[in-house]
């Protein structure tokens, strides 16, 4: 088990500007006791990375609904990597298709929650994984 | 999970400017009491170089907007700028929600710059130890000026903020009249005001009734308006805050659009020059690091208390209280008691 306190970006890429999905969830998470950096929309990948560096957090949890994850998810990992962070559990929320989650967990995205998730199933996920599970 | 880097190499590179070595430098100061102590002891030579700017303010005065403007302001110079956004954790989950960033964004992709957000997490070692520690890392870090900016309510907060080299209070119009700054403590800590929104209607009430406030009440401002008349009074608050002679000036800023941000940052340029001339710069880092010293004592008492008395002892205190068999001073006396025997 992680001794210290798990920090988590929130981060919506790209173009829309529906924050609603991303809001709850950072408050989900605050309430199960973990730091939340929240960053707002439309954020580059670029910014998403240097955000997850200056805040060394364990996890990125990126929201898009614009239907660009496949563009930005993966260069979100691919820029994590690149700068040392390696470590960083990414993890994706909205509306994405099968075949495109498979193929993003391919590119290093750690699991993908659609429409329906419970906030408890996202908890647990990250208290799993910060376990070492 | 993989192993993590060893200290020593975080500490090398963090003097080296690496930017994630510096990160994972605060998360370890503020993770760990003996980390804290090993990285410390490393950097603390190469600090005492940056300006240490403290900006405070009720929620919703517009802080991490003034803060963004600055570090713009500073940027268009070729300054560094760390930023520490400090923001409370809360006390039924332990969690927080930490926002400061949204209104930093258009300081993405600049390497001049260093955004670090951090959770008040009460309770774990103190507010003030960790973001002292937080605030000597991006010092050694090399940054020229270091923003901190906390939520000018509560104690600890109110305490970051006031170590700092110059300290700007930022108020809005319609937030309450002035009262409420001298309820919230925030008058004395005051090198600079701003007055944010400053295109708002009742901006220039705000902005008189801060000036009435100076020229009349505080402890800051009867050590410069009231000299003469209270010359001990003076000597003596001044000896403790090194205020003395600084003509707090209250600025209009209009965050959003830059509106008065330069003049804001001449103001806080004015301060340093003051602070070096009158050796009050000496006299603040001395008041900060005696604040640091008198932390950090306090933390180990507790924690050798908790380690060396028997963990009974206390609930049984307690109980006794409880029953009055005996009282809080005295309990804490036989506590103290037993700790230096």
């Amino acid at each position: 088990m992680k001794q210290s306190q798990i920090r988590v970006l929130i981060a919506k890429p790209g173009l829309d500007g529906h924050d609603r999905g991303a809001k709850v969830i950072a408050r989900a998470l605050r309430d199960a006791g973990f730091e939340v950096i929240y960053t707002g929309i439309r954020q580059t990948p670029q910014m998403i990375a240097e955000a997850a560096l200056q805040e060394d957090v364990d996890v990125v949890g990126l929201s898009i609904l614009s239907g660009a994850h496949m563009t930005l998810c993966p260069k979100v990992v691919e820029l994590l990597h690149a700068q040392g962070q390696e470590d960083v559990l990414v993890l994706l929320g909205g509306i994405i298709p099968d075949e495109d989650a498979a193929q993003l967990k391919a590119a290093g995205v750690h699991a993908v929650f659609g429409p329906g998730t419970t906030s408890a199933e996202i908890i647990a996920f990250i208290r799993t994984a910060m376990a070492g599970g | 999970m993989p192993k993590p880097v060893p200290t020593q190499q975080l500490i090398d590179n963090l003097l080296r400017g690496d930017r994630l070595a510096l990160s994972r430098a605060i998360s370890r100061v503020e993770d760990d009491a003996g980390e804290a102590a090993r990285i410390v002891q490393a950097v603390f030579a190469h600090t005492g170089k940056a300006h240490l700017i403290g900006i405070t303010g009720a929620p919703g005065t517009g802080k991490s907007t003034l803060v963004s403007a600055l570090v713009a302001s500073y940027r268009a110079r070729g300054e560094t700028v760390g930023v520490l956004a400090v923001d409370p954790t809360s006390p039924f989950s332990g969690g927080a929600l930490l926002g400061d960033r949204v209104r930093m964004t258009s300081h993405s992709g600049d390497a001049g710059v260093f955004i670090r957000s951090m959770a008040t997490r009460r309770g774990t070692g103190g507010l003030a130890k960790a973001s002292a520690d937080a605030l000597l890392l991006l010092d050694a870090a090399g940054f020229d000026r270091i923003l901190v900016e906390t939520v000018g309510a509560g104690q600890a907060e109110i305490e970051i903020a006031s170590v700092a080299d110059s300290v700007v209070v930022v108020e809005a119009p319609g937030l309450g009249d002035e009262v409420q700054a001298i309820k919230a403590g925030l008058l004395e800590i005051a090198d600079i005001f701003a007055v944010n929104k400053a295109d708002r209607k009742g901006a220039a009430r705000t902005v008189a009734a801060l000036e009435m406030m100076l020229e009349t009440g505080g402890a800051a401002a009867q050590t410069i308006f009231h000299h003469g008349q209270r010359m001990e009074a003076g000597a003596a608050a001044s000896e403790i805050d090194g205020r003395d002679g600084w003509p707090i000036p209250v600025l209009e800023t209009v965050a959003v659009s830059g509106g008065g941000v330069a003049q804001l940052r001449d103001a806080l340029e004015r301060h340093r020059t003051w602070l070096d001339e009158s050796g009050a710069r000496v006299a603040r880092e001395s008041r900060r690091l005696d604040h640091m010293l008198q932390t950090l004592v306090q933390a180990e008492m507790l924690a050798r208390m908790e380690r060396t008395l028997s963990p009974g002892l206390r609930s049984d205190l307690v109980d006794r209280m409880q029953r009055r068999k005996t009282d809080p001073y005295s309990a804490a006396a036989d506590m103290v008691k037993k700790l230096s025997t």
